[in-house]
């Protein structure tokens, strides 16, 4: 009885994660294919690897895709990551009537859909003559209710006896948050780190209207403008998707540890 | 000077929340304000004029409007349970510490939610093409004798966009309910032992009632999600065949920036969406008896 137990159990896990893991063995295999077979659905690796990429880097500018994606997840990152790491441990460190309300209020921005803020933000942006340009990506990405919580949520797990001593110590309070809190919190950066980059990497619908020249694209964005061609290279947009696929993998592996470390203490 | 050094940690409180506080209303809550006032005018372009409930009124008769709010709400109601509950299944499953391979299970599982929105809806449409590989293995198996033209059935259509999201995001779901069972003192499993719980009693017993919270954290985070779905359906279908695919978003999209834009009614049609997601945040805060 035990025994069928088990099996059962397996074989459930290993279904769903052949599941989870195939369209990404087809993902590989489809980047070496030309166009023709991976529309029939080759399972094989075939000979079209260089050409594919050559034909990706020349005909898709995918270098300069690739690039500002990166600087535009990189800069999201950092700053989102300063600044509501921040917010999120002064609301349990400074506690007040005041914060308390307005963290909530910083909260309940959560639901407002992306979609009611489109418009109005457009013409914000193009107010400011910010249209076509990465700030009007980075500023709304910046300060982030989600990882706000989630700071806030794991700074309740931080020592306040450790924030005394360091008082003791002279430390200022910035000091305290720079020098202390954060070397600290690692796992919980890193954890935050992998939602910014991803949202970051793979932010798609704003950039598709704010970002109009060939020179400001993103991956996504040339990755879907590839793909929905009249007669697209899928052998060229396969290249493009592994691209754009690999260095979240390659984060989410390197901070795999420290990542549900941290989530474990989210939600406590 | 107890008080002083109180009011100056007042201070340095509130100067820390204060750029992400000022980021949060300046891009979220001005353009909510901005987005009201839009749905209250009409005209094209930035041609407007204020005219009350006219955009709303519209609306009741917009086919389009009904049609890709339909779609919208099938997919949270057919997606949202299939997905958390196979995630909890999961979770559960891979919380026993003494399961073999419990790491290359959870990593497999995980992995989809890396993947861009625009990269895997192009992987899902090819895999369902007509001469795909979910053909193949269907035709192969006798399930079928003839290819199905998934994306291009009204029907097949959004039961792909519903897979894919499941293949997405049932991972990123498993995470959090994992790292809530991590934290369920495991003290309280054994006393249930001892009382001569078995398996199933105190997974309704102690689990289930131990995971309200986080519950309703997912379910929130699902519902704002996939009511909110865009990348996919662009990518993956255009929302075709016709509009059979396309969502309220997308449908927000095409009013404001791929018709003659008629902004005003685009904001009414998303003010209509903001409210759906605060009467079902309310409901589903009932149904799990969530208090925060």
């Amino acid at each position: 009885m035990k025994i069928t137990g088990k099996i059962f159990r397996h074989a459930f896990l290993i279904i769903a994660s052949f599941l989870s893991i195939f369209p990404f063995y087809w993902m590989i295999v489809s980047a070496t294919n030309d166009s023709a077979d991976i529309t029939m659905g080759k399972l094989t690796f075939g000979t079209s690897l260089i050409k594919n990429v050559t034909n990706a880097f020349s005909r898709g500018n995918m270098w300069t895709a690739f690039a500002n994606s990166l600087l535009l997840a990189a800069v999201v990152t950092v700053l989102s990551l300063l600044i509501c790491s921040i917010a999120g441990y002064a609301f349990v460190i400074y506690p007040s009537r005041g914060k308390e309300i307005l963290f909530m209020v910083l909260i309940a921005s959560m639901m407002v859909p992306f979609a009611a803020k489109i418009i109005p933000m457009f013409r914000m942006f193009s107010k400011m003559g910010l249209l076509n340009s990465f700030w009007a990506i980075i500023l709304p990405a910046v300060g982030t209710p989600f990882l706000i919580f989630f700071f806030k949520q794991n700074t309740h797990s931080f020592p306040t006896e450790t924030i005394e001593a360091a008082r003791v110590d002279g430390l200022s309070e910035y000091g305290i948050f720079i020098r202390i809190f954060m070397p600290m919190m690692k796992s919980t950066y890193a954890a935050a780190g992998i939602f910014a980059f991803m949202a970051s990497w793979n932010n798609y619908m704003w950039p598709l209207i704010v970002l109009q020249s060939e020179s400001k694209m993103t991956l996504p964005l040339t990755v879907s403008n590839l793909a929905n061609g009249f007669t697209p290279d899928y052998g060229m947009v396969m290249v493009g998707i592994v691209f754009s696929t690999l260095p979240t993998v390659l984060v989410f592996f390197l901070l795999q540890k420290a990542f549900v470390e941290g989530m474990v203490g989210s939600v406590k | 000077m107890k008080t002083q050094g109180k009011k100056k940690y007042h201070l340095t409180g509130w100067s820390m929340v204060m750029i992400a506080s000022v980021l949060v209303l300046a891009f979220s809550y001005i353009p909510m304000i901005q987005a009201f006032l839009l749905s209250l005018q009409t005209g094209k372009g930035a041609n407007l004029k204020f005219s009350g409930l006219d955009n709303y009124i519209r609306m009741i008769h917009d086919s389009t409007f009904w049609t890709t709010m339909g779609n919208t709400l099938l997919y949270a109601v057919i997606q949202i349970p299939v997905m958390l509950l196979l995630a909890l299944v999961i979770a559960v499953l891979l919380n026993d510490p003494k399961l073999k391979g419990r790491g290359i299970y959870r990593t497999c599982i995980f992995l989809p939610c890396v993947t861009s929105m625009v990269s895997y809806s192009i992987l899902f449409k090819n895999l369902f093409s007509v001469d795909g590989i979910v053909n193949q293995i269907l035709l192969k198996l006798g399930i079928i004798d003839k290819s199905i033209a998934f994306v291009l059935d009204e029907n097949w259509a959004k039961v792909v966009i519903i897979i894919a999201l499941i293949w997405r995001y049932t991972g990123y779901f498993m995470i959090f309910f994992l790292s809530a069972l991590q934290n369920i003192d495991k003290s309280v499993y054994e006393a249930a032992k001892m009382d001569g719980c078995n398996f199933a009693q105190s997974l309704f017993k102690i689990t289930l009632p131990l995971l309200k919270p986080i519950v309703f954290l997912t379910s929130i985070m699902a519902l704002t999600n996939t009511l909110q779905l865009f990348d996919e359906v662009v990518n993956l279908t255009e929302g075709g065949p016709g509009n059979a695919t396309r969502t309220i978003s997308y449908y927000i999209y095409d009013l404001s920036f791929t018709y003659v834009p008629s902004y005003g009614y685009a904001a009414a049609v998303s003010y209509v969406v903001l409210l759906l997601i605060i009467v079902l945040t309310i409901i589903q805060k009932r149904v799990t008896g969530e208090k925060e």
